[in-house]
């Protein structure tokens, strides 16, 4: 029995209702016909028509029984492949590490990514390139909670704002990147160990309880509110489920400590990295516990991920999971994310799952199905025009749909050159990412030397 | 707890039976191999046109025979192997596997020594571990020759050797035992270390050429001194001769173009013999490369967009190609995950973006082996050639096939995942 992540479906829908349509998207309809069309969500469509206004899907079906709305501009794709735009769990697109926290302190869910992403670094216009509609960018993995992730919405961007998804209360979707395992051990303040990790993790979400009872005690009356704690405050998002953890944790140990701090304080959590999961695959389907699982060519580079393999998905797959996959930009390049669905299913995942991989289990893991992740009328109209199997290494990404926009398209040559690389594609402002140039560095950081 | 009679005998007779299990398969690990008959639905030689149907013999360690399987008979005591595709074992022009280990800590990374920036003396050999972990998970994948040794990350971090994937630690599985000097040019090579690294990229040239003229003159008073008038002996100047009297090139890691054209000015300042890596930067360039003559083992294809390789695409390849300079295609050095890559992956998104089949399974076979002046041995199904071969259960370069067999010199070793 596959058993989906408890978030609640009256959650995602609030999560959603008031959001604005997308200015750019189309009032005309424009039907696409030809296509195969992969839903995720339903059946195949040999030969498809996919109708999309006002940034929503309006139609989808076989072409010979699905009628072309009056006054639509019709595409021919015929032999192109559309599947719904994808949907990345993990990635730094956008400013690296810049987007968490500092290394003053190991504990610091105050500090958010919104405040550091650059919406016009090079990173954002490849992962369009490579079909990515929806991305969760997070903080790095080197504290034990880094800060406030956010979903963007790779729309047309100048500013931030442009790419957000708002929350009723009109504060950003996002979550909360929480780490254990070697990555966040290090000199005092940070744990040494991981029995102080989880003990440093404890404390705080403890304090967040009481925080939040004395809120709540105080109802509505300022005098006897407790002051202002950015950090308890987002820990009582947490503590309320609205706002989901997205932990980084490889062991298999660790994974198991993430299980007991979710049972202990009740929070949403999703597991991020998930190396050594095939061992405790049985424990994860059971908490009922989603997995957000990355494919790299080789094990190693740290002991942690010593075990890794690519067999993974299939394990959790097998088990029961809900499995999704992520890029972790720049560990793994935007543009090469369907190769996540193509590695997995050489691992022994099934099609259907690995496709899943890489729209919906990942739109349910954010608690964003109600409008994305899958080809249905109503959803938002984000898709992607392959040309041809998204398994296949052959297949290139022709053309990126945002809310009926188009946002990227291969035979524009400056997209082409987002898509491939060469002279202007690079961003030489800033390195990205924390890791590459010096392996001696990451070693030393990693055992407590700065 | 006491042992009965028979628990003794039987606990005795397990340890005879291990001993003598233990016996036999080091006996057999000394014996030549069963030969192999090898069948694919098609087979690469690499060195001639596809063959449909085809059939590879492999006996005493050599291929005997590639060609049609049709009417082609062998005798009852050849193990028969089936695939879909039979290619060439897999030779990957530049990687650090066995050197840089699987678990980067500190006592499994021997890649680069940071006490000084120029150490040509460093050999491959006294580095090398084939037993690390990293040998046999690329030999699983099709890789059966890997040029390796220490890494990028100093001037001249030392030297390369080329390697069979035997995994034995035996200098016997050694094709080239000091193959290149691993040169960096760039902001590799650069960090603030006062006196241990160069700070700048124009200084890190002025320290290459100083200690290159002082090489030279160290050979000159060889040359010139009577017997018993030769200067002490100097690895470091001695191994540099090697680097200048053209035997063993210097590989200098270069991405920007600005540091292709110094390795290529340098080049020309001492006659050397070189070998251009990583070269991100190559499309801008293309023209003093191929005047050069100086072939280039190119990034791998997925390389991360960084701080020399901001520009780097997954077109240079077939740019290359076209342009008409010999090329291979690399895993190269990973300092974190992946520990390494793998060398076919690499050119499977070549071979989509330009570069085609056909030229991308030449850039990680025969190519790679004339690069590094063993195609006399690997590179290509050839009669008389090693026994190296891999087998996969579809286009070897799609992401959904996997490697189902693997032979060096006609032994099997354990492949991604096993044949049907």
């Amino acid at each position: 029995m596959f058993r989906f992540f408890c978030v609640p479906a009256a959650w995602a829908v609030w999560l959603w209702v008031g959001l604005a349509v997308s200015a750019q998207a189309q009032e005309r309809p424009v039907a696409f016909r030809g296509a195969q069309i992969l839903p995720v969500e339903g059946a195949p469509i040999a030969e498809g028509l996919l109708v999309v206004q006002g940034g929503k899907i309006l139609a989808i079906g076989p072409v010979d029984s699905t009628p072309v709305p009056a006054g639509a501009e019709v595409r021919d794709v015929t032999g192109k492949v559309i599947m719904p735009g994808l949907v990345d769990s993990h990635s730094h697109v956008g400013g690296g590490s810049g987007v968490g926290a500092d290394g003053s302190a190991p504990i610091q869910p105050e500090v958010r990514a919104l405040d550091g992403i650059d919406v016009a670094d090079a990173s954002i216009s490849k992962a369009r390139a490579g079909g990515i509609t929806t991305v969760n960018v997070m903080p790095g993995s080197g504290h034990l909670i880094s800060g406030q992730t956010l979903y963007l919405k790779l729309r047309q961007a100048r500013t931030i704002d442009d790419v957000l998804i708002l929350l009723p209360d009109g504060t950003p979707a996002g979550g909360l990147k929480m780490a254990n395992g070697t990555n966040s051990r290090r000199d005092p303040p940070f744990p040494g160990t991981r029995g102080k990790s989880a003990s440093l993790v404890r404390e705080r979400f403890v304090a967040a309880q009481d925080y939040m009872a004395k809120v709540a005690r105080a109802k509505d009356d300022p005098e006897k509110r407790p002051a202002r704690d950015l950090a308890l405050e987002q820990l009582g998002e947490v503590l309320a489920g609205r706002r989901v953890v997205q932990f980084h944790s490889h062991r298999h140990d660790d994974i198991m400590t993430v299980l007991r701090l979710h049972k202990e304080f009740g929070f949403k959590v999703v597991l991020h990295h998930v190396s050594d999961g095939w061992r405790v695959a049985k424990e994860i389907a059971e908490a009922q516990v989603p997995c957000s699982i990355i494919f790299v060519d080789s094990p190693g580079g740290k002991l942690e991920t010593r075990d890794l393999s690519v067999r993974i998905g299939a394990v959790l797959e097998q088990a029961g999971a809900l499995v999704g996959f992520h890029t972790d930009d720049s560990i793994t390049d935007s543009r090469r994310f369907l190769r996540s669905a193509g590695m997995a299913v050489r691992g022994g995942m099934s099609r259907e799952g690995a496709l899943a991989g890489v729209t919906l289990a990942n739109a349910k893991i954010l608690g964003l199905d109600a409008r994305v992740g899958s080809l249905v009328v109503g959803k938002d109209a984000d898709f992607i025009v392959l040309s041809g199997d998204p398994l296949s290494v052959y297949t290139h990404v022709e053309q990126t749909w945002v809310e009926g926009a188009k946002v990227f398209d291969r035979s524009v040559p400056q997209d082409r050159l987002w898509a491939v690389g060469g002279p202007g594609a690079g961003d030489p402002r800033r390195p990205h990412y924390c890791c590459f140039g010096d392996a001696w560095g990451l070693i030393a950081a990693a055992n407590g030397d700065q | 707890m006491t042992f009965s009679l028979r628990s003794v005998l039987a606990l005795s007779l397990t340890g005879l039976l291990c001993q003598a299990l233990r016996a036999a398969a080091e006996a057999v690990d000394t014996l030549p191999p069963m030969p192999l008959a090898i069948h694919g639905a098609q087979v690469y030689p690499v060195s001639g046109a596809p063959i449909r149907d085809g059939l590879v013999l492999i006996r005493d360690g050599k291929i005997a025979y590639v060609g049609p399987a049709a009417g082609r008979v062998y005798t009852a005591d050849h193990r028969v192997l089936r695939a879909a595709v039979v290619v060439p074992g897999l030779v990957d022009a530049r990687g650090t596997v066995g050197v840089s280990g699987l678990l980067n800590q500190p006592h499994d990374q021997e890649q680069v020594e940071r006490s000084a920036p120029i150490q040509p003396e460093l050999r491959a050999m006294d580095a090398y571990n084939a037993k690390d972990e990293l040998v046999a998970y690329v030999r699983a994948r099709g890789v059966t020759t890997i040029h390796t040794g220490h890494g990028p990350g100093a001037l001249i971090s030392g030297q390369t050797l080329v390697v069979k994937l035997l995994g034995r630690g035996s200098d016997a599985d050694v094709l080239v035992p000091a193959a290149m000097f691993a040169t960096t040019l760039g902001a590799d090579a650069i960090t603030q270390e006062k006196g241990k690294s160069p700070g700048t990229p124009a200084k890190a040239i002025a320290l290459l050429r100083a200690e290159l003229i002082k090489a030279r003159d160290y050979a000159s008073k060889w040359t010139k001194a009577a017997d018993d008038k030769n200067p002490a002996r100097d690895l470091r100047l001695e191994a540099l001769g090697r680097a200048l009297d053209g035997t063993q090139p210097l590989m200098i890691s270069v991405d920007r173009a600005r540091d292709i054209l110094a390795a290529l000015r340098v080049a020309k300042e001492f006659g050397l013999k070189i070998v251009l890596e990583g070269c991100a930067d190559a499309t801008e360039v293309l023209t003093e490369i191929k005047a050069s003559g100086f072939p280039v083992i190119l990034h791998p294809t997925m390389a991360r967009s960084n701080l020399t390789r901001h520009n780097v695409s997954v077109e240079t390849a077939s740019k290359l190609k076209a342009a008409g300079i010999p090329f291979a295609i690399e895993s190269g050095f990973e300092s974190y995950v992946p520990k390494t890559r793998i060398v076919l992956f690499e050119a499977a998104v070549a071979a989509a973006n330009g570069l085609g089949r056909e030229a991308a399974l030449a850039a990680i076979t025969l190519d790679a082996a004339r690069l590094l002046g063993v195609a006399d041995r690997v590179g290509s199904l050839e009669v008389g050639k090693d026994g190296d071969v891999a087998l996969y259960d579809g286009d070897p370069f799609e992401y959904t096939t996997r490697c189902v067999g693997v032979a060096i010199n006609g032994q099997l070793f354990p492949a991604e995942v096993s044949a049907p």
